[in-house]
């Protein structure tokens, strides 16, 4: 890559130009705005500026990598100068027309915040200056020793990431060390700026020494078990389940709501992940087993006209599960001799058929129509009503173990082989003797069987369920965030559920745009980073060397 | 191989199955309707041209499914936001300021070609960047990788526009001389139905005749045909599968502005189920097939519109006019099942699916 022979001062202002639109558009669709309020450090910094000079930072770095050594820090002024000018023009033509009218998010305050609030022409020379010193910075950066560059970046990284969850820590902080130490160090939802300036020194110290001495560390470390490699990995198990245990009470009950939605949507992962990570069938109508798993659980135990049963939870959870299995049996034959894209869309049309029999006035007298179940119990476990997050919490831990176990178990036995063979190639799998018609229909099944379960808890911890929470954008919802973890990954579903769920629903700004994001982070993956962030060693393999291949035909289309 | 003779009987008793099913449920409805015959044939008329009239529109974004199926073998998930995008785009910079000025009524087949090609430039503009950004880098990787980010670009492109018009329902301002009814073959049908049905005829004949006669046309056919002979013979691929996209965006542009004539509403959400629906048609014609997509949307939308009362009606199936999309949705996956290579039977075997 540094050896790109001819980076001209042309390459530098496309990209600039790319940088800058790319932010113009942040800004056009109301991203920038609606971060404008969130403080990272208190008085000097919002998140709206983070993500104006994001851009224009990452391509001036990008230009860096690319340009010569000696020009290297002009080129990268130059991209961040570039950069602004679409902004500039975006603000002049705001002050100069009324484009409000036109494009509803582009209101004062999303001028006001790209010019610093220092008005059009000012403003506009500041932007220009600040972007281009941000070019100058980014090159600088790039051209110093790794020895310091990286804990130089890893120190602005986390204190970035602090200022922006400091809404969320506040509430932590203060349940564990009471006010008055936490409004020292975060004032009015964000850092204080003496505390943010020892974050990030402390965190470059710390870095750098670590990346000195930590290799020693952990060489003495390692000694001391050596010839105990199985103990080593025993003792991480107690640790890890240890906190999952206790999870609940360091997190209090806001964030443990939040992780027991990324638990649901872990659990719906890790069922997709069967279908489409080892498997290879692309299942765009996932949603509808979640939907019956659910639908199941209301009619069984709803209190009210609609129940038929008034089962307790756990009578009803297995019969949800069977119910979403038989489902995943009957639509997964029909469909067993489709492959690739073809099978996508016959699955979303199931998807679609599902979501729109349960909102039509069609089976309204079964299953409610678009008014759903009401009045469905929580779970009662020994005459404790589970009704609070920090205990429903454990149920979805189960499950979820549950089906981490089952995958485990399953990506390494005869039939996990199996689906790999398929997806790889069914015609040879046909060849080597391997069943096709049964080791789809399992994909199926226990891939409906790990949604129908989710779909059960997820009904008892709404109480009421409506058609609209079972649309397609679930679907794909379970898709992006198996895919930005990894395909076939199991620690990449979890990476991908608290990154794609778990991250909007703390940062709450994000739900609107929550569709953009994955769209965007769907495209950015598949270009940039296929096998995703926690791949499975099998996937990182396969779609490096193909990758290999494919950039340098690129290359030679582009020379 | 006993073994294995005895699964595919089992899979092919399934799908005989089905279809007997299938069969018998739709021969039960409809004796059941016309014996009560609750319509009238004046209301089945009526039926069968608004059928038409969406169909036409089915036609034509079909045709984007179609042609770029044809050349690059992908479902281009986000062909419906071209659609959406052109017709968003010209109604709020173009159509509310024209109405709101009052030139709308004053020059009405002006305004009218000035929103076509502001919605057909931007539906190019969306979908040719589309193609730059997320679908030309992947050309070599795996088959699901393109869909994926057909996906994304898809979910991307709604709520850009969403966030840059805001989500409210737009309406689209009411046109003087397209209001009414006209007398038809001794009926009446609305004249933008009118309307649509003609300027979709015509688009779609210029087409077929680009397709057919022009030297970019034979391009087109010559990459659908081998990619890599046609850059042998000198054909620049890239840029060929970029002006398909451009065409196919161009009728979805075209589509949107018929759509909302129609409909007089526009909406950031509403270039996915035309989208689906589309796709469907043009699956059913037998995809990379111009006329068959044609064909498809015409079938496609009289389906829709008289298949509810016709099947549902004397089933006494409750609320059944609410279950048009579910018709829509049961027909794409028994085609896909049943009979993938669509009506006309393009080429297009197990391997390519």
């Amino acid at each position: 890559m540094q050896t790109v022979k001819s980076f001209t001062l042309r390459n530098a202002v496309i990209y600039g130009l790319q940088a800058g639109l790319i932010t113009t558009l942040i800004s056009m669709v109301g991203m920038v705005e609606l971060f404008s309020k969130r403080q990272i450090v208190t008085g000097v910094m919002t998140t709206a500026q983070v993500f104006i000079l994001l851009a224009p930072a990452l391509f001036s770095y990008l230009t860096a990598r690319q340009a010569q050594k000696n020009n290297s820090l002009l080129f990268s002024s130059v991209t961040g100068f570039t950069s602004s000018l679409p902004m500039i023009l975006l603000v002049l033509l705001a002050t100069i027309f009324n484009l409000r009218e036109y494009l509803v998010n582009v209101s004062p305050t999303l001028i006001a915040t790209l010019t610093f609030g220092q008005g059009a022409i000012l403003g506009s020379i500041i932007l220009a200056v600040v972007t281009t010193i941000l070019g100058f910075v980014s090159a600088w950066l790039f051209g110093l020793d790794d020895k310091f560059r990286k804990p130089i970046l890893t120190g602005i990284m986390w204190t970035l990431l602090v200022g922006i969850f400091s809404e969320i820590l506040q509430e932590r902080l203060r349940a564990f060390f009471g006010r008055s130490f936490t409004s020292l160090i975060i004032k009015s939802k964000a850092l204080n700026p003496v505390v943010a300036v020892i974050l990030l020194i402390a965190i470059i110290t710390l870095t750098y020494f670590w990346q000195q001495r930590g290799d020693s560390i952990k060489q003495r470390f390692a000694n001391r078990f050596v010839g105990q490699q199985s103990n080593k990995a025993f003792y991480q198990r107690i640790a890890l389940f240890a906190l999952l245990l206790i999870l609940p009470l360091l997190l209090g009950t806001y964030l443990s709501e939040v992780v027991n939605n990324v638990g649901i949507f872990v659990l719906m992962g890790l069922g997709l992940n069967i279908v489409v990570g080892f498997a290879g069938l692309l299942d765009l109508g996932y949603v509808a087993f979640f939907a019956i798993g659910a639908y199941v659980m209301a009619i069984l135990t709803s209190e009210g006209a609609l129940g038929i049963a008034d089962t307790s939870f756990w009578l009803a959870l297995p019969v949800s599960v069977l119910a979403a299995v038989i489902a995943g049996l009957l639509l997964g034959t029909p469909v067993l001799r489709m492959r690739g894209d073809y099978l996508a869309i016959v699955t979303l049309g199931f998807g679609e058929i599902i979501r729109i029999m349960a909102g039509s006035d069609t089976l309204k007298s079964y299953i409610g129509g678009a008014q759903g179940i009401l009045q469905i119990p929580k779970p009662v476990f020994f005459s404790i009503t589970l009704l609070k997050p920090g205990q429903l919490y454990y149920i979805i831990l189960i499950g979820v173990l549950l089906a981490w176990f089952i995958s485990t178990r399953l990506s390494n036995s005869r039939l996990g082989r199996q689906w790999m063979a398929m997806r790889e190639d069914e015609d040879v799998a046909e060849a080597m003797g391997i069943n096709l018609v049964n080791t789809k229909l399992l994909a199926f099944a226990i891939g409906a069987g790990f949604s129908g379960l989710a779909g059960a808890i997820f009904a008892s911890k709404l109480t009421s369920i409506f058609p609209y929470s079972f649309d397609l954008l679930k679907s794909i919802n379970v898709l992006s965030l198996i895919i930005v973890g990894g395909i076939g990954s199991l620690p990449g579903v979890v990476v991908g559920a608290f990154i794609l769920v778990g991250l909007p629903e703390i940062l709450r700004e994000f739900a609107e745009f929550r569709l953009w994001m994955y769209g965007a982070l769907l495209i950015v993956m598949m270009l940039a980073k296929p096998e995703g962030f926690w791949p499975s060693a099998i996937q990182k393999r396969e779609l490096h060397a193909s990758d290999e291949n494919v950039t340098t035909e690129e290359q030679a289309a582009a020379d | 191989m006993q073994r294995r003779l005895q699964n595919i009987n089992y899979l092919d008793v399934v799908l005989w199955l089905i279809r007997v099913a299938i069969i018998v449920f739709v021969l039960w409805g409809t004796i059941a309707t016309l014996r009560e015959n609750p319509y009238s044939s004046r209301n089945w008329i009526d039926f069968i041209v608004l059928g038409i009239a969406q169909g036409s529109m089915y036609a034509l974004i079909a045709i984007g499914y179609t042609l770029v199926y044809g050349v690059l073998f992908m479902i281009n998930f986000a062909h419906g936001e071209f659609f959406m995008s052109g017709i968003m785009t010209a109604t709020v910079f173009i159509a509310g300021p024209l109405d709101a000025s009052g030139y709308m009524n004053k020059h009405p087949i002006l305004s009218l070609l000035l929103i076509l090609l502001v919605a057909m430039l931007t539906s190019v503009g969306v979908a040719l960047l589309t193609e730059r950004v997320a679908y030309r880098p992947l050309r070599k990787a795996p088959r699901l990788v393109p869909l994926i980010t057909a996906i994304g670009a898809s979910f991307f492109l709604q709520y850009t526009f969403r966030g840059l018009y805001g989500s409210e329902v737009k309406p689209f301002p009411v046109i003087n001389i397209l209001s009414g009814k006209i007398p038809f073959l001794g009926t009446e049908i609305l004249r933008s139905q009118m309307v649509v049905i003609v300027v979709t005829i015509f688009m779609l004949i210029g087409l077929y005749l680009f397709i057919m006669r022009s030297k970019t046309g034979k391009a087109i056919r010559a990459v659908a045909e081998d990619k890599d002979v046609a850059a042998l013979m000198g054909i620049d691929v890239d840029r060929t599968i970029a002006i398909t996209f451009a065409l196919g965006a161009s009728m979805a542009g075209a589509a949107g502005v018929l759509y909302a004539l129609v409909f007089r509403q526009v909406h950031f959400f509403m270039g996915f189920l035309p989208g689906l629906k589309a796709f469907t048609a043009a699956v059913l014609g037998g995809i990379g097939s111009i006329p068959g997509a044609a064909i498809g949307g015409l079938f496609l939308g009289i389906f829709e519109s008289v298949g509810p009362p016709l099947f549902l009606d004397g089933l006494n199936v409750p609320a059944y006019h609410q279950l048009k999309d579910v018709i829509t949705f049961t027909l794409l996956v028994l085609i896909l099942i049943f009979r993938p290579q669509g009506i006309l039977g393009e080429r297009l075997g197990e391997k390519k699916a």
